[in-house]
């Protein structure tokens, strides 16, 4: 089963409805050019792939063992049954449909590169790393964690020319831009301040965030 | 009471001439060793780069203890590119335990300019926060808040890029680590007076020492690369120039005497503290350098 996500991955076009239709067509021909071993294909987009209430569609249409009754023990590859799963989900989605598919392999369709905004069609440029120690407030809405390549929080190293990166000659310094918006925005004093070392410890792996609001009907209350 | 000879140096009004030594890519140390005998007693100081230009070598503390065995005075550069917090705490309580009390204190460059692009980068700490840590140290107390057994001392410098394209992100930097407590700072290249002299306008305000960063060009080749290849040079077309009029094989020739004019400038017109000069894997030319700005004395000469 080659299954899509209608959320993120259909937005940046990279494992939406119509990519698992392209992919789809593409293993196909690969199939039928090397003459080898005959797989069916199937297609499928759910909604979310990173939510479990979003899979229960799935069920029966991948029919694990659990969901086909106790016995007689089905066979390896028998009809109807999915032998694996190709998700075009991110990483996320991967993984939460691995768990609720324990006893089918799950592949990754995609390689989950990063969060980016669109910066035009068909570019997107990382702007958020996630990792819980927000600075945004401090440095002109531009992540020095994510856009500078040290991650640095004191002012730029020393290797910019022409307001480009030293690991990158495409790259904003991501300090020039901050200094030029801090100025902009009369705020320079932000940029002087002294920042301490980060803690790491507000991002152990993996990471787990529980709700304190009451949700109605949620399970953490 | 100075907390190491160059710091009494530094605080002697004495014109400061450093120069850095690359440790090898391997553990054959001996022309490591041969520089350090050959520069040890004509400078006041001897860095040791620290994986310069993220390109991996024997370390920068290795060197500065062969330092501490062959003579001189070491300068330990220190980047935060390859340790953690723990590892660089580890390696200062080393560092002084053995002698070595002169650290440069520096973020260093990206890995994607180096022979290692696929490492991960560590920069758990940047250049600012690496001073304060070993102020902290030198309280007693690690960056955790737990007492050490024997504290530290140590006289800091840092880095400055006067010549930076974009000028005012680096000297709000360069105030930052002023106020965390670099008491040193040696810029990087820097190949015009003119330059020097607008960020000392500046930075005489500050109660630090200076020493203006020269880099020795072999040939307008070499200049041409740095400025594509190397973080935070700039060589201006006039240098590339002079270095390209020159007849062939006299590149070098022309390399040192640029480099020894900058020098005996920026002595005789008292410009900053002091200079450091980066021969960039050309050691054994230092002491033609330094022959040539006037700053061999008669017993170093040999």
């Amino acid at each position: 089963m080659i299954l899509g996500c209608g959320t993120c991955m259909t937005v940046c076009n990279a494992g939406g409805e119509r990519e698992v239709s392209l992919l789809h067509s593409a293993l196909r021909l690969a199939q039928s050019r090397d003459g080898g071993e005959i797989h069916s294909f199937q297609e499928y987009t759910v909604k979310r792939q990173c939510d479990f209430e979003f899979l229960e569609v799935l069920v029966d249409r991948v029919k694990e063992k659990e969901e086909r009754g106790p016995s007689p023990p089905p066979p390896l590859s028998g009809e109807g049954r999915v032998d694996a799963i190709l998700s075009l989900g991110c990483g996320v989605g991967v993984q939460t449909v691995a768990e609720r598919f324990p006893d089918t392999p799950v592949l990754p369709g995609v390689n989950t590169s990063f969060m980016g905004a669109s910066k035009e069609w068909g570019v997107w440029d990382e702007r958020c790393a996630a990792c819980g120690d927000c600075r945004l407030a401090e440095t002109a809405g531009i992540c020095p964690i994510t856009r500078c390549v040290k991650g640095i929080l004191n002012g730029p190293c020393a290797g910019a020319k022409n307001g480009k990166c030293e690991a990158n000659k495409d790259m904003d310094c991501a300090w020039a831009l901050i200094y030029k918006r801090l100025e902009r925005l009369g705020q320079l004093e932000k940029m002087r301040r002294y920042y301490p070392p980060r803690n790491f410890r507000t991002i152990p792996r993996p990471r787990r965030l529980v709700s304190k609001s009451e949700v109605p009907g949620g399970s953490h209350g | 009471m100075a907390k190491s000879l160059f710091d009494e140096k530094l605080n002697s009004g004495k014109f400061l001439v450093t120069t850095e030594i690359g440790p090898p890519k391997g553990t054959d140390v001996s022309e490591m060793i041969h520089h350090i005998e050959l520069l040890g007693d004509k400078v006041d100081a001897l860095n040791v780069t620290d994986h310069q230009s993220s390109v991996m070598r024997f370390p920068s503390l290795g060197g500065c203890l062969l330092i501490k065995e062959h003579g001189g005075e070491p300068i330990l550069q220190m980047t935060t590119r390859d340790r953690n917090r723990l590892a660089l705490q580890a390696d200062l309580l080393l560092a002084y335990s053995r002698g070595i009390r002169n650290v440069l204190c520096l973020t260093g460059d990206s890995l994607d300019v180096g022979d290692h692009k696929e490492a991960k980068p560590v920069f758990d700490l940047d250049s600012v926060q690496l001073i304060r840590m070993i102020r902290t140290m030198e309280s007693g107390k690690d960056l955790g808040g737990n007492d050490l057994k024997g504290k530290p001392e140590f006289c800091i410098g840092a880095s400055v890029h006067p010549a930076a394209d974009f000028i005012e992100p680096q000297l709000i930097k360069f105030e930052k680590k002023v106020a965390a407590g670099a008491e040193f700072f040696q810029t990087q290249g820097i190949f015009d007076l003119d330059t020097i002299r607008r960020f000392m306008q500046y930075a005489r305000q500050f109660n630090v020492k200076i020493l203006a960063g020269v880099i020795v060009l072999a040939s307008a080749r070499m200049a041409r690369y740095m400025n594509d290849n190397v973080p935070g040079i700039i060589v201006p077309q006039e240098t590339i120039d002079e270095l390209a009029s020159v007849e062939k094989g006299k590149a070098l020739q022309k390399g040192i005497e640029i480099a020894a004019h900058l020098i005996k400038t920026i002595k005789e017109e008292n410009l900053c503290h002091g200079v450091h000069i980066m021969a960039v894997g050309r050691e054994s030319i230092v002491p033609d350098i330094l022959e040539a700005a006037g700053l061999l004395t008669k017993e170093n000469k040999k």
